[in-house]
């Protein structure tokens, strides 16, 4: 694992952003079944409440409820392509947590499912959480309301305390990781592989990786932003990209949230926990900006 | 990318975050088209109160679109009832007679929830930039240097 202090924006463009852009279309085919506590979330809101799925990856939480507006983001241009494929009612757009395209104050609820891990130092994720708190409409405003209540986000994070699953990790463990993503051989795949290779450090949209691809059987048995079964260990600090045989591995850095830490951050960032708990490998609360926070610039 | 869009959306740079001229966007170049979605009376009903009407108003303008009334239509004259509810108390007539959507409420979803820019710009009022739509998806990813 690289240090804490080269980490940062150009880390996660390289450990992130980049990765996601290229194993978007093999992400997407094993993300399809919606998180039952994100699903409760978004079908208990009132019609016509509106808001925002801040890192919204294929876009599988677009579908569940009809009567609110989603603006859904995500950082993945090609991500965002393949959630606007089934997104209506709703909107997807490509933005960035930390410079999002939307009034403050203003959102009945914010999602944001497994980005906040993605974000590779203490104060970019607090940033982050603060940045999605500063888009709700706090406690203290009654304008517009819908429902009458105050702004509320969901957030989920990877957990630290994991020993149960594949990977094993548990409290101890160094918090700071790089999580393999193998995309199997396959000739669509391959070419892929080489295409990354000859683009690489070229910005700008990339040709369509949206091909349709065979769901893995077991790739989401639990929730977790886990990679697929077949992924064995590649050591941590061998870099992003592996040429083995017909597959090709990516590294996508996490950090490992241990018990209580998201609710810490949440409260450093100026938000009030008002649930939170364990599901699966993942921490998860539900917050508000706090009453006792005084933030009213959004920066 | 849906009109509807436009009032929730504006500059991703923080220096124009506290600029009123930043909100909204202003579409630039803007092809429309008509995508058909359901009609969906409730969601039209609650998200009216919520829009900020002038900054809907102003896109409506810039993209050459129906001049809209100066204020936000109300609530009442999204339905019509059948001329029994008038019998009835008005506050039942609602529940009493199953308001259909009125014109204005069809007019309002095809606006908000049918048209929909597929390509164009997006332009901030308040520092210039310009965020391209494409294929109907708005990217604000800012270059580095803006962030
Ligand atoms: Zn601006």
């Amino acid at each position: 694992m690289d240090p804490s202090h080269l980490r940062g924006e150009q880390y996660e463009d390289e450990h992130v952003h980049e990765v996601y852009e290229q194993i978007a279309s093999h992400f997407s085919s094993t993300r399809y079944k919606p998180w039952p506590i994100v699903e409760r979330f978004i079908s208990t809101l009132h019609p016509g409440s509106v808001g925002l799925d801040i890192g919204c990856g294929n876009g599988k939480y677009l579908t569940v409820n009809p009567d609110i507006f989603i603006l859904a983001s995500d950082r993945s241009p090609n991500l965002v392509r393949i959630a606007s494929t089934h997104n209506r009612p709703h909107v997807s757009l490509a933005a960035d947590v930390l410079s999002l395209p939307h009034p403050l104050r203003t959102f009945d609820f914010a999602l944001s499912i497994a980005v906040v891990h993605h974000l590779s130092t203490r104060e970019r994720r607090i940033n982050a959480i603060e940045a999605i708190l500063a888009m709700l409409r706090p406690p203290w405003s009654s304008d517009k309301t819908v429902s009458g209540e105050p702004g509320r986000a969901l957030i989920f994070v990877w957990a630290l305390e994991q020993k149960s699953s594949r990977r094993g990790w548990d409290e101890g463990d160094d918090q700071d990781v790089l999580v393999p993503w193998v995309v199997k051989g396959g000739s669509q795949q391959q070419e892929k592989s080489s295409r990354m290779k000859q683009r690489k450090g070229k910005k700008g949209t990339r040709g369509s990786t949206m091909e349709e691809q065979v769901p893995q059987p077991d790739a989401e048995t639990k929730p977790g932003p886990r990679a697929p079964s077949e992924v064995s260990s590649v050591p941590e600090s061998e870099g992003r990209c592996n040429d083995k045989d017909s597959s090709k591995t990516y590294q996508r850095y996490y950090h490992l949230y241990r018990k209580g830490e998201l609710e810490e951050d949440i409260e450093t960032a100026g938000g009030t926990v008002l649930e939170s708990g364990y599901e699966r490998d993942n921490w998860w609360a539900i917050c508000a900006p706090s009453m006792l926070n005084s933030y009213s610039t959004g920066s | 990318m849906k009109i509807l869009t436009l009032n929730f959306v504006t500059c991703a740079r923080k220096a124009c975050k506290a600029s009123p001229a930043a909100f909204p966007l202003r579409p630039r170049e803007a092809e429309l088209e008509i995508v058909e979605q359901d009609i969906n009376p409730l969601f039209v009903r609650n998200v009216l109160p919520r829009l900020e009407w002038d900054a809907l108003r102003e896109v409506c303008g810039e993209l050459g679109l129906q001049q809209l009334p100066s204020t936000a239509p109300s609530p009442d004259d999204l339905f019509t009832t059948t001329p029994a509810a008038a019998d009835t108390a008005m506050a039942d007539a609602a529940d009493a007679h199953e308001p259909r959507p009125s014109q204005l409420l069809r007019d309002l979803h095809t606006l908000l929830l049918e048209t929909t820019m597929r390509s164009g710009k997006l332009v901030c009022g308040n520092c210039g930039h310009e965020y391209a739509v494409k294929e109907g998806i708005a990217n604000f990813l800012l270059p580095s240097h803006l962030v």
